[in-house]
């Protein structure tokens, strides 16, 4: 896979000494849908403009397709920004808007007009050419922020959570036809965004950002089952967390004694005799069972609540709740006593110096 | 009944902002030299007026004065609202609570305080001076009207355009300027109104040869203001209401457009 975007020990502070990223280094691939996951304020935004060159690095080096970009500003470089709230410029038409990088360019009017108009049927928006951004809905602006951005024919597109000023239904829509664009121009997409679920549906990987450092990076199955870290476990997804400390090894398995005396078999091998760990293990990954074995951890349910293809349950284990998701058909009731079933599979082991 | 009421006091409320201007109007095609009874139409305000060679010297300069000062005030005013809200300097905090006291100030300050300043620089009262004046106390008006616009800008349409390819003058000018001109333009509106009728400041700068209207006429009070200049401001509200309507007419085409 060619090498399209390269960040070379990347730092940047707004004032001497207080660092905002610090020495990331990170690449992206040709064609690749990149999605950059954290909490508001972690830098993930300002990692994105220092690709298009919005802002200037404050040490280390970019490359886009090879070439080192670090001095070249935004004007001159070959990647397309899509705005936060769109960014689309009020006093020009629709037609304009879209046209407005190739007419920069000193593009001839007629190849522009050609291909706004090829632009615009991509993102179905033909027939649209002279109206004002103004009498747009937020879905309509957002389709022709996109189209402006990838007029220019970018090497990369940059997305700055371009979702988070539509409603729940129109994020998405837009959501898949992100990803359908993306799919058949096979241009590379980079894209900023806070929220797990717009990262787990989109991207081809995930990097997920916390405190301007890369916390952990993989597709996004290996993110949501093997987080690790807490921060990681915890940001994606639904998580319950035991801790506990290793008592047992063998071959295959890892024994772990937890608060008060309950074991868990976990299938793992990375830590040694007396290591605390915690246990992370998805609501989806416990079963619950009526009646006790070995192993499994008694617990009380709390509350039960349907949610059409699955029941989430939330029971009381020494003091903590734990939420499971089941797609059994029985019925559970507040103050039932259930038996807890980790799957061994599923679960994740991050070490803590917790208990 | 409420709506007859409400009707009532709308009525009294325009009857009361319009009568003086019908009035105005009225006298100026009346037969007589004293604005107290209507005493038959004439059109010879009209001619007489024609004839007022310092009534429309008074005119001429004062449209002069109001349109250089405008123009002079409105790009410095301009550049300083966007050196005041895009960059940071020491002493910024200062300058900005500095740029209210020309607005609050009275009249009458600024005008013998400009005197004073003219005074020790030994230049002498004339169109130059009145001109300064006027540029002076109208900077501000452009700064503040310009600044809060230049504020209210969304922060991504520059970086949008330099995104998009366009030099830092092709962002200023398609995206920068287009964006805050409604900004530019009321501040421009605003000063030209004030300086059009501005009596006080110009009474201490302007100097015996560059007399502007509103002090042509304030210094006939004594004697009685003479019926052409009824005349005149008859045709001066006929000028404004077809600017106006020639405004809101393109306003409004630009609305049913888009």
């Amino acid at each position: 896979m060619k090498e399209i975007v390269r960040l070379e020990n990347i730092s940047k502070c707004y004032v001497k000494d207080k660092y905002v990223i610090r020495d990331c280094s990170l690449s992206v691939y040709e064609g690749e849908f990149l999605t950059i996951l954290g909490p508001s304020g972690c830098g993930k935004t300002t990692v994105l403009r220092m690709i298009s060159g919005l802002e200037m690095v404050s040490g280390g080096k970019v490359f886009l397709d090879g070439e080192d970009v670090t001095e070249i500003d935004a004007v001159k470089r070959p990647v397309n920004t899509i705005f936060q709230n769109f960014a689309l410029f009020p006093h020009m038409t629709i037609e304009d808007n879209v046209g407005y990088g190739l007419k920069m360019k000193k593009v001839p009017k007629n190849e522009i007009k050609r291909r706004v108009k090829e632009m615009l049927d991509l993102v179905q928006l033909s027939g649209y050419e002279k109206r004002k951004p103004s009498q747009l809905s937020g879905g309509e602006q957002q389709r022709v922020a996109i189209a402006r951005g990838l007029i220019n024919k970018p090497k990369v597109l940059l997305l700055d959570e371009p979702l988070s000023s539509l409603d729940l239904k129109l994020k998405k829509q837009m959501q898949l036809e992100l990803k359908r664009l993306q799919k058949k121009l096979g241009i590379t997409f980079i894209y900023v965004t806070h929220a797990q679920d717009e990262a787990l549906t989109m991207s081809d990987r995930i990097i997920i950002f916390k405190d301007g450092k890369i916390e952990q990076e993989g597709k996004p199955k290996e993110i949501y089952h093997h987080p690790n870290s807490l921060f990681v476990a915890d940001f994606i997804g639904d998580s319950n967390i035991l801790n506990g400390t290793v008592i047992k090894k063998t071959e295959v398995f890892t024994v772990i004694r937890l608060v008060n005396d309950d074991y868990v078999r976990i299938k793992s091998k990375e830590f040694e005799l007396g290591d605390k760990v915690s246990i992370v293990v998805r609501p989806e990954d416990i079963h619950i069972k009526r009646k006790d074995a070995s192993n499994w951890l008694e617990a009380k349910v709390k509350d039960v609540i349907y949610n059409g293809n699955f029941t989430r349950v939330i029971a009381i284990y020494q003091n903590q709740e734990i939420k499971i998701n089941t797609e059994v058909d029985e019925e559970y009731h507040k103050g039932d006593i259930i038996y807890l079933d980790l799957d061994e599979n599923w679960v994740t082991l991050i070490r803590g110096d917790n208990l | 009944m409420k709506n007859w009421s409400s009707k009532i006091v709308i009525g009294l409320v325009f009857l009361f902002l319009y009568l003086p201007i019908i009035v105005l109007i009225v006298f100026s095609f009346n037969d007589t030299k004293l604005n107290i009874l209507f005493e038959g139409f004439t059109l010879k305000w009209y001619g007489t007026l024609a004839e007022n060679r310092t009534l429309l010297e008074a005119f001429k300069n004062t449209l002069v004065v109001a349109i250089i000062s405008t123009l002079i005030s409105t790009v410095i005013g301009t550049i300083g609202a966007f050196g005041l809200s895009r960059y940071d300097f020491k002493g910024k905090k200062l300058i900005n609570s500095l740029i209210y006291i020309p607005i609050v100030m009275p009249d009458i300050v600024i005008g013998i305080s400009l005197l004073a300043v003219y005074t020790l620089m030994r230049l002498s009262l004339g169109m130059f001076t009145l001109i300064l004046a006027h540029i002076a106390f109208s900077i501000p008006y452009v700064l503040v009207s310009v600044r809060s616009t230049l504020e209210g800008m969304n922060p991504y349409l520059e970086e949008a355009s330099s995104d998009l390819g366009a030099s830092a003058l092709q962002t200023f000018f398609r995206v920068t300027l287009p964006t805050i001109a409604p900004g530019i333009l009321s501040g421009a509106m605003l000063v030209f109104t004030l300086s059009m009728d501005d009596v006080v400041v110009s009474y201490f700068t302007a100097g015996p040869e560059a007399v502007t209207l509103p002090q042509y006429i304030y210094s006939m009070i004594k004697s009685g203001i003479s019926p052409d200049v009824n005349a005149l401001f008859s045709l001066m509200l006929l000028v404004t209401l077809i600017g106006l309507t020639v405004y809101s007419l393109i306003l409004f085409k630009r609305r049913v457009k888009v």
